[in-house]
């Protein structure tokens, strides 16, 4: 199990490495940055003096090393519109996307997984029927959609929620939480439920399906011939046996909660990295682009980690055999 | 004569089609007593298995228990439901089933389901369950009881994995097994061991086993008394001996010559000829008549000839006298 973990964490550089290629090689394929920094009355001197400065004059393995190391010690440049350090725009920002992600997750895989185990125990019923159905609308209708929606039914026309922002939030330490007022978890729900609904009809499809699989198995009719309880049946015996493949998908779901937060954070004009990054392509910002993509990367590798590591957790069978009897 | 503990009268199963009602099972009748095995014999769709699944109440639907009356210690239990029925399964009701890969949950240890099934039957702590799961262990023979508790199933062999199921199957101490195939699945050197286990802790316990298996080797070792089913009816029941070596029905004449005997010197064995029909185009009176040898006019013609419990052994016009 060590060296398997290892190799995991030494691939998950190499994805890393290539990634911050693709940042980086931003910087020179996308327009040349000197160009927008400086305004029409440049010389050319002063063309080579910044070139100079930002040392855009050095070889390329030169600059990606240098990119590398300073990525790494967290210094990710400086913002071409802001003229603030990237890394310092990012920290502000990026709580409200980790909020966001972590509600939206959170109800997709609660509710996922609790309306597949539903859906496939009560197969034949009208309720899970109708769930089903529903959720096909929550599988085609695209996010943007889901969240005009949603606003137009729960903020214009209802007047409960928000329609747009973070609502009150309170500062702990360098983070900035919604979590602590009522108008932040208010504001929190229409784009959690947004963000997480294809997720969690996605999750709830696949649950119910592997339910229904397992349900066939032997062990479940021995576990029934054995006289156990209909509820350890379906939640200790079944549902644990679905999680291998759940816990696979779910967990690249979540990585996409994060990315896929960029339409739902212009929808609902959410404060997160999203939407910075949306502003960052406007103005060609480039390394606020390119640290976006770093850190959405770092998170869709570090979830990918976690989840090849709970397979273990769950599936005694990966782990190492020291004991096998024969006989 | 004290009370069985296993009655069954006149089981039907049906299955409900598009087309017609099947009758997998029809008109079983049998009596099974305290430390008896019943061995239950017949080819795949004789409907073997579907009385095993009929009495423990694991029938999976559409098939239904249409008729006749099952009876545990005098009570009847064909008519339960739900939380009844699954009070009874485990704890009265035993059942081993045919593979041991795949019916013990691979996700947990083997201790988690020998406690969960104690605890759940029998009114004990968990410590308790514990030693009882480990006596349990110890007594269908796994070396290391204790430690092994720990184990997951995957780190069993077979063999290991079915005495671990039949640990499982007599943890709440039921007064009838059933014995779904127990050993097909196994190696030939393991069947015996195995056969010999579940023989020897239904006697030392006067467990009731009713033993399903097409191996007719099995039912010679073990069986007190042979059950032959045919297109769910039965064909004959009686003395395993007398059922062996002296069979009055003509199937189980014909079952009986196509089994392999080390003994019997025959160079060829028998064929029976044809296949059993299907459920949905069974021939008129007995069920057997169109392959039958002996078969004359009266046999096709209703109503086919039955078998009552205690009178005749061969459900045979000429059953008796017709015996070599």
């Amino acid at each position: 199990m060590l060296a398997y973990s290892i190799r995991r964490v030494v691939q998950s550089i190499v994805v890393l490495l290539v990634v911050g290629l693709v940042a980086f090689s931003m910087f020179r394929f996308v327009g040349d940055p000197i160009d927008n920094m400086l305004g029409q009355e440049r010389t050319d001197a002063d063309i080579e003096r910044l070139r100079g400065e930002l040392g855009l004059d050095r070889p390329f393995v030169v600059q990606y090393g240098r990119f590398l190391t300073n990525a790494a010690t967290g210094n990710l440049g400086v913002s071409y519109r802001q003229g603030r350090p990237v890394a310092s725009i990012l920290m502000e920002r990026a709580p409200a996307t980790l909020e966001l992600a972590a509600v939206s997750g959170l109800f997709a895989i609660v509710l996922g997984v609790a309306l597949g185990v539903f859906t496939a125990i009560r197969r034949n019923g009208i309720a899970a029927n109708l769930i089903m159905t529903i959720s096909l609308v929550g599988v085609s209708l695209p996010t943007f959609l889901i969240g005009i929606l949603l606003i137009y039914l729960f903020a214009v026309e209802l007047g409960w929620l928000p329609s747009f922002g973070r609502g009150d939030t309170v500062k702990l330490g360098g983070w900035s939480t919604g979590f602590l007022t009522s108008s932040g978890l208010k504001a929190l729900i229409l784009p959690s439920i947004t963000l997480g609904l294809y997720q969690m009809t996605l999750i709830m499809r696949l649950v119910r399906s592997e339910m229904l699989e397992v349900l066939r198995a032997e062990y479940i009719r021995f576990a029934r011939a054995r006289g156990l309880r209909e509820r350890a049946i379906n939640f200790h015996h079944a549902l644990k046996n679905t999680l291998v493949p759940v816990i696979t998908v779910t967990g690249l779901q979540l990585g996409s909660i994060i990315a896929f937060a960029i339409i739902t954070e212009t929808v609902f004009q959410w404060p997160g990295v999203g939407l910075l990054f949306i502003n960052a392509i406007q103005f060609v910002d480039i390394p606020v682009m390119a640290a976006y993509l770093m850190l959405i990367s770092v998170m869709f590798v570090g979830i990918n980690l976690i989840v090849d590591l709970l397979y273990f957790a769950i599936d005694p069978r990966l782990r190492v055999d020291r004991t096998v009897t024969e006989g | 004569m004290e009370m069985p503990v296993l009655s069954v009268r006149d089981l039907v199963v049906e299955i409900p089609t598009r087309h017609a009602v099947l009758r997998p099972v029809n008109g079983v009748t049998f009596d099974l007593h305290r430390g008896e095995i019943l061995g239950m014999v017949g080819e795949s769709g004789a409907g073997k298995s579907m009385t095993g699944n009929a009495v423990i109440g694991l029938l999976d639907r559409p098939a239904r228990i249409a008729g006749g009356e099952i009876l545990l210690n005098g009570e009847r239990i064909d008519q339960l439901h739900g939380e009844e029925l699954r009070r009874l399964r485990g704890k009265h009701i035993g059942m081993v089933f045919q593979d041991p890969l795949t019916s013990l949950n691979p996700l947990l240890t083997i201790g988690e389901q020998l406690t969960e099934t104690i605890t759940e039957h029998l009114n004990v702590s968990a410590a308790e369950a514990r030693q009882r799961a480990v006596d349990g262990l110890r007594e269908v023979g796994i070396p290391a009881a204790e430690q092994r508790m720990d184990a997951y199933p995957h780190q069993f062999s077979g063999g290991m994995r079915q005495r671990v199921v039949i640990a499982l199957a007599l943890c709440a101490e039921p007064s009838l097994i059933i014995a779904d195939e127990p050993t097909t699945a196994l190696d030939v050197s393991v069947q015996a061991q195995i056969i010999a286990l579940l023989k020897r802790l239904c006697r030392e316990r006067g467990t009731a086993v009713m033993l399903i298996t097409h191996d007719m080797g099995v039912i010679a070792e073990t069986a007190d008394r042979v059950a032959v089913l045919y297109a769910g009816r039965m064909a004959e029941l009686g003395l395993a001996r007398d059922v062996l070596t002296q069979p009055n029905h003509p199937y189980t004449i014909g079952l009986m010559g196509s089994t392999p005997l080390a003994s019997a010197g025959r160079a060829r064995l028998y064929q029976i000829d044809g296949s059993m029909p299907r459920l949905d185009a069974l021939p008129s009176g007995c069920a057997f008549n169109p392959r039958c040898s002996r078969a004359q006019s009266k046999c096709s013609q209703d109503p086919s000839p039955s078998l009552a419990a205690h009178q005749d052994r061969a459900a045979c016009w000429f059953g008796g006298e017709n015996a070599q």
